[in-house]
Order: C-alpha cells, then sequence, then structure tokens
C-alpha cells in the first residue's frame, strides 16, 4: 500500500551571507506498509522519524528537496497529492493534545474531522458520539476543552480524530512517552485494532518495547537511514541483524543497560561509508568506502556488509 | 538527609488538594524511584522537594535545616522536556556557565560535541539538550537530583548513556537521587535500595510503604 524507497531529504540553508549549503538530514530510507499491517519505526532523535512523517503528509518546510520515490495505492506521492490525501486517506494522530485548538471543545474538534470527510454536520456528530462510546469517554467528553483531559482521555481523543476518517493509513507519532504503563498499552491496542480493520499503521516511537508489544514488523532508523527492517520477534529470538539494532535491544535497562558511546553523524559532516562506522565494533576499511546497500537477510532488510545469512 | 514532612500542596484554597500528606526522606548517595500512576502528583512533589513550590502545610528539610531561598539549589530537578527548562536566547555555552560550570569530564562522558556550544537550545535535538541539562546540575554543589521522567523522551541507548554518567557521579560525590518514572524496569535496574510508591486515589491518600525489590 504503501512504498517508500531510496527517499532522501535534504535542506537547503543559508550559512553566511548568501553561502548556501546543504544539510542532508535523510539518506537512503526505506519502508514498505501492508493493509492490515502495523509497521514500527524506532530510532534515536534526529534519525529522521519525525521527518517520515512530515513528507508523508505534505509539510516538509519550502526549503527541503526530496529524492526518492513514495508511492501510495500504486501511484506516486507528489506534493499535490499529499495536500489532497492528508486528513482523509492518509491521517496523523499527533503527540498531544497540545495539536489540538485549545479554545474549541473536543466534540466540536472531532465532528470536523468527519465534516471535512464529507459528513453532513448532524452524520459528523453521531459518528463523533459514536468513536467516543467506542473508546469509553464519558458521556460529558464532547463538551470539554482540551486542557480538560487527563492524559489517557487525550490519547483517546487524539485516536478518535483517526477514526473518523476512512484514512487507509494511519501515522501515529511518539504516541506514548512518559504515560502510564496501562494508558500506553490501551493505546497501543487501539492502534492494532485500526491494523486489523484493514488499515495500514506506522507507529512513530524511540520505545523498543512500546513497539514490540504491537507491531508485526520494526523498521530501525538511523541517521536518516533505514538500517534493519525485522520482524517483531526478531528481538526476542536474537535473530537481530544490524549491529546499531543489537546495541539498542541491549542498552534496555531489562537487557544489559549498556550504552555504545558516541553520536549519530552530523548532517553537514556525513561519512562516505557506512553511516554507523564511527560506532560499530564490526568495522572494516571496506566499511569506510561505500555506504552499504539494503539486504535480504534471514527474512529481513539490513543495511551492514557484515550481517550474515 | 532530604526530608519532606507532611507536605501538602494546592495551588489556590478553592481547587482541591494536589498533594495530601506526603513524608519521605532520603539519604546522601541512596537511589529511590517514585511511582504512581499520572495525575497523582509525583511531579508535584518533586517540585516541592526542589524547591520550586512552596508547600501549603508541612515542611522541607536539608539536613535539618530549610531550603536556601536564594542562590544554588543543593536539590535540583531535572524535567522530561529539555527544551522548557534552558533559556530559549542563550547559546548552550553560557547556559552550561550559568552557576557551576561543568567538569570537562562530564562534558566527554555524556557525549556532548564541543561543536554544539555555540549552538541555541533550538538547533540541539531533545536527546543533546536533555545531556546539556544534565551536564549543568552535576556539579559538587548538587547534593540531591530529581529526576522526573528524566529520560522518558530519549531512545534506550541515550538513555542507558546518560543513567551511566549519573550514577557514577552520585556514586562518586555521595549524591541522593530520586527518580520519578513510569518505566519499572529502568528504576529495578537504577535503584539499588527500595523504592517509594506514593499512593493517592481521588479522595483519599494512603501514606507511601516501602516496597522491596
Amino acid at each position: 500500500m504503501l512504498t517508500i524507497s531510496n527517499l532522501g531529504i535534504r535542506f537547503t540553508q543559508y550559512d553566511q551571507g548568501l553561502h548556501r549549503k546543504q544539510l542532508t538530514v535523510i539518506t537512503d530510507l526505506d519502508l514498505t506498509v501492508q493493509p492490515g499491517e502495523l509497521v514500527a519505526v524506532v530510532g534515536a532523535s534526529g534519525s529522521g522519524k519525525s521527518l517520515l512523517a512530515h513528507a508523508l503528509l505534505g509539510i516538509l518546510p519550502e526549503n527541503a528537496q526530496l529524492s526518492g520515490t513514495m508511492a501510495f495505492q500504486g501511484e506516486p506521492l507528489t506534493q499535490k497529492r499529499c495536500e489532497a490525501l492528508r486528513g482523509k486517506a492518509i491521517a496523523l494522530i499527533p503527540q498531544s493534545v497540545g495539536y489540538l485548538d485549545p479554545l474549541m471543545t473536543v466534540g466540536r474538534q472531532v465532528q470536523r474531522v468527519g465534516q471535512l470527510n464529507g459528513l453532513p454536520s448532524r452524520a459528523a456528530k453521531t459518528l463523533t458520539a459514536r468513536t467516543f462510546a467506542r473508546y469509553e469517554l464519558p458521556a460529558h467528553t464532547p463538551k470539554r476543552y482540551p486542557f480538560q483531559l487527563s492524559g489517557g482521555m487525550a490519547r483517546r481523543v487524539l485516536v478518535s480524530t483517526a477514526v473518523m476518517t476512512q484514512a487507509q493509513l494511519v501515522i501515529a507519532d511518539e504516541p506514548t512517552p512518559g504515560l502510564h504503563p496501562d494508558v500506553v498499552t490501551e493505546t497501543l491496542n487501539h492502534l492494532r485494532e485500526l491494523a486489523q480493520e484493514g488499515r495500514g499503521v506506522i507507529l512513530i516511537t524511540h520505545d523498543i518495547e512500546a513497539a514490540l508489544q504491537v507491531a508485526d514488523r520494526v523498521a530501525v532508523f538511523y541517521a536518516g537511514t533505514t538500517v534493519e527492517i525485522a520482524n517483531a520477534q526478531d528481538f526476542t529470538t536474537g535473530n537481530l541483524r544490524h549491529p546499531y539494532t543489537q546495541a539498542l535491544w541491549r542498552s534496555l535497562p531489562q537487557n544489559d543497560f549498556v550504552p555504545v558511546s558516541g553520536n549519530q553523524p552530523s548532517p553537514d559532516q556525513l561519512p562516505v561509508g557506512c553511516l554507523y562506522g564511527d560506532r560499530c565494533a564490526w568495522s572494516t576499511a571496506e566499511c569506510k568506502q561505500a555506504r552499504p546497500e539494503l539486504r535480504f537477510v534471514r527474512q529481513g532488510w539490513v543495511r551492514c556488509i557484515h550481517a550474515e545469512g | 538527609m532530604l526530608k519532606g514532612e507532611g507536605l501538602w500542596f494546592r495551588y489556590d484554597t478553592k481547587l482541591p488538594w494536589v498533594v495530601r500528606d506526603q513524608s519521605l526522606a532520603i539519604a546522601p548517595g541512596e537511589v529511590i524511584g517514585l511511582v504512581a500512576p499520572s495525575g497523582y502528583g509525583k511531579t508535584t512533589l518533586g517540585k516541592l522537594l526542589a524547591g520550586y513550590l512552596k508547600p501549603s502545610r508541612g515542611r522541607i528539610t536539608l539536613d535539618q535545616q530549610p531550603l536556601p531561598s536564594r542562590g544554588y539549589c543543593p536539590v535540583q530537578l531535572v524535567f522530561q522536556n529539555p527544551e522548557l527548562s534552558v533559556n530559549p536566547r542563550w547559546r548552550i555555552d553560557r547556559i552550561l556557565r550559568e552557576k557551576h560550570p561543568p567538569q570537562q569530564y562530564i562534558l566527554d562522558a555524556l557525549g556532548i560535541h564541543p561543536g554544539w556550544l555555540t549552538r541555541y537550545p533550538h538547533e540541539l535535538s531533545g536527546g543533546e539538550l536533555q545531556r546539556v541539562a544534565i551536564a549543568r546540575v552535576l556539579n559538587r554543589n548538587t547534593r540531591y537530583l530529581i529526576a522526573d521522567e528524566m529520560t522518558a523522551m530519549l531512545d534506550a541507548n541515550t538513555q542507558a548513556l546518560i543513567w551511566q554518567v549519573i550514577l557514577e557521579f552520585a556514586r562518586q560525590y555521595d549524591v541522593g537521587i530520586i527518580a520519578i518514572s513510569h518505566n519499572q524496569p529502568l528504576l529495578q535496574r537504577i535503584c539499588q535500595r527500595d523504592y517509594l510508591v506514593a499512593e493517592q486515589t481521588i479522595v483519599n491518600l494512603v501514606p507511601e510503604r516501602q516496597l522491596s525489590i
């Protein structure tokens, strides 16, 4: 349904005076999502997770240049098509109630989503009530303002905005940080339900554990590139292919809690070779010569020349 | 010893209590966790202990003395969102030097790149800025550290890196740490001793009790 291959995003910045410089923030990003599938996108901040969402919704700033291809339901996603599809066929579940209008009741805002999708106002109102009931929100919820919602209620309202649409692709951007485990599980289950209805769901998160609770596949981003696309069970069965994914898994408090030193390379000083090369224990001279291609190894995709089948 | 005794707090006499009759004590070098569902006043309790808010009733003492009302507070609070705890118009260098500049080895251990020092907060990612916010409090004048969901926004690797540096610093200088978090595996990993569970329902509040892990 969604196919992204070799996506690149560059920003043109003015450095000093009229000197322009190119910042390559995303290089060789790959992702596919099938209908009914929940794909988690994990990675550190600055790895390009949110930019991917912005690219899919066509809300990148004007100084951004795209390369590579994005196709949705078989047709290329151009800026024009992004604008036509967003909020309808492609929906975003934002990170917090900060994305809602603080001066409008949540009932009116969610109802408006329905109306923008072509429902008459009465039908949109009924659908809002039905959606809120589905998520067990109390009857007074539609009359509440965003600041009056608790963290858990806010999450359910934000999920409701996506359910009001007929969206085939739902993107959830960091829906869980700092929430109580029960609320996290509840939110993740709601995303799972959306996938079971036949939609494609992209869960953007830095929380691997949360991702593994519900995802079918996990794409791991590092410095703007896809280093691995693994099946969810690969994490617990020790079938991970890329050294960064393995390090990320080991650094969880319930595993070894040992970090890898160093930082992601800065976008204005990207190395010629493998982007993870300077932090990698497997690194050899060959790694420094060229960026590794994405390869299919042990039923998953990996961008490392040392991963073995 | 940092002690909060019989702490009550509400924002206004007409508003409901946010913190009701909470007491806790932490010794130098101790690492304890504070766990409760959202909305149970954990963050408010942290703000009370660090002197950001004054308790409506009860008192907070550091080695039998009230917290100093001027100068650098020996109880420091690190929040979940670093961009809200730094001055957006200051460069990183100035933010780090506001009171007690951190030692170079702390900057190195946290992976704070010298190139960041001339940038503004919005030019760093959340994980990078959080390391700056933490470097700022890792100096000898900090006696207690309250980490309020300090690493909830960060990836597992950065989280492990930050905690490794902080725990080493705390061991070296006998700093007490209160970690507020929803992340049970994290608390089990970092809290060597018992951790507290503050329990509260909407109508009443049970004093915290010690749980052994």
